[in-house]
Formats: structure tokens, sequence, C-alpha cells
């Protein structure tokens, strides 16, 4: 697998989540992903980042775009140092929730895309990697 | 800090979100609507989301809270204009919008607000 392009953006304030959004689609769209593909990666970066924001005090936002044979790819690794998650499988369950939201950022945004990945240590942060294939 | 514009036709008002908005943008439509219901005694909301190329779980909670907020001040609310890709998006999401009543656009959103007007007047 290879990586073709790289930037990183950061996620440190509520209004970075439509900064997000708008870098997000761009990409999407230039990979040549459908418009259900794009919303459904644009919407799942819209979760994280303010996941990102809300729960890790802020961080930072890498997105990749991903060449593996013929098929290409959109990854995003979004990455904080905040309090990290004590359990992460509670945390990924649809309804949980600790900033009073709806609790289905982390579940909702593995549903939308193909590879979900968080690695949390307490104390130290959270780093969460989601790629879309097309 | 830029407002999104609410419009008044009659007894209903009228909303159309425009921009890509940020969650300040969309709790401050929240505080604006419920103001403006009692202001003016609306009997009817209707939000027209048809430029709206992302709706998350922060916006669906919105628009949620939007209907029961003008429920409880007697107005009823439709959500217009979904885009296909958006609906997709936001079952798969977890989110269905339960007690937000849609219509697939303006003109069947006015109607549904008007039967439900004229039902309510006839149980009187």
């Amino acid at each position: 697998m290879t990586v073709v392009k790289v930037e990183t953006m950061p996620v440190d304030s509520e209004s970075q989540v439509v900064a997000v959004r708008q870098t997000v689609r761009s990409w999407a769209g230039e990979l040549g992903f459908s418009l259900v593909d794009q919303t459904k990666i644009v919407t799942a970066a819209s979760e994280l980042a303010r996941n990102t924001i809300k729960h890790g005090g802020g961080g930072s936002l890498k997105l990749e775009s991903l060449n593996e044979g013929i098929r290409k790819g959109l990854r995003l690794i979004f990455e904080d140092h905040g309090p990290g998650i004590p359990d992460i499988s509670l945390a990924m369950k649809d309804g949980y929730t600790t900033g009073g939201g709806l609790g289905l950022g982390l579940g909702g945004s593995k549903r939308l895309m193909s590879d979900f990945q968080i690695e949390s240590r307490v104390g130290e942060g959270t780093k969460i990697t989601v790629v879309r294939w097309k | 800090m830029d407002r999104i514009p609410i419009l008044r036709m009659g007894e209903f008002l009228l909303v159309t979100i425009q921009v890509d908005m940020h969650d300040r943008l969309a709790m401050s439509l929240q505080d604006d609507l419920t103001t403006r219901i009692s202001e003016t005694g609306a009997r009817g909301v209707l939000i027209d989301i048809s430029s709206l190329e992302t709706v998350d779980s922060f916006i669906g909670r919105m628009l949620g809270n939007i209907a029961s907020m003008s429920r409880v001040m007697d107005a009823d609310t439709v959500v217009v204009g979904m885009q296909p890709e958006v609906a997709i998006t936001l079952v798969e999401l977890g989110l269905s919008l339960p007690g937000v009543r849609t219509a697939l656009n303006v003109e069947r959103g006015m109607d549904l607000l008007r039967d439900s007007r004229k039902n309510s007047e006839e149980h009187r």
C-alpha cells in the first residue's frame, strides 16, 4: 500500500469542524468517491472531529490518500492528547455518551467507514484511524 | 455572529438552511426559533434542508430538539428536502429522527402543516 498524498490540519476549535468537513469532502471528491460515499465519509469525519474537540480537548487530523493495487482509499487519522478512553467497548456502544450528545459518534462512524481502529491510553490520549475504500 | 434567517408566512415560520452550520450556529437557530414562535404565536415551523450536504448527529439532534420544543409551544415542525445521500447516511449512522415529521419538498411540507392545523381546529 502506498500513501499518495498527505495533509495534516488542526482540530482544536468548534468552528474547525466545518473546515474538516470541507477538506474531507474535497479529498473524497478528488478520489472519485460517489456522492453517497462522500457524504458517509464527511459525516464520519464530522463526528470524529467533534469527539476530538469535546473529549480530547483538541488535536489534529491527518488525511492520506491511498493506493493498494487497483483500489484507492482515503484514510483519516484523528489524534488528541486528552484524557483517553478508559473503556473502549463501552464508548463504542450506541447511546453511550459522556458529552451530553446522542452517543452515536464512534459506533456510527465505524458503520460509515470500511476500516475503523481505535487506540487510547488513559492520561495520554486517543488515536482513531478510519479508512474508506473505493 | 451570522444567523440563519427565519421568515414568517401567515401562521407559519420558514427556515431555509443554506450554509454548512457550525455547532454554535445550530444552537442559536434553536433558540431563535423558540423565541420567534412565542413572539408570533406561529402554529407551524417548516425547515428546508435541501442545501445541506451533511447532517451529522449534532444537527440531527438539533432538528429533534426543535420539533420537541415547538410541540410543547403548540406548533408543528416539518423538515423538508433531505437529500437522498443524507438520508442514507443518517440511517446508517443510527439516527432516524424520531419525532420529526418530514416531507419531500416545501410544497408537501406546507400541505402537511396546513392539514394538521385544520385537523386540530376541527377537534376544538
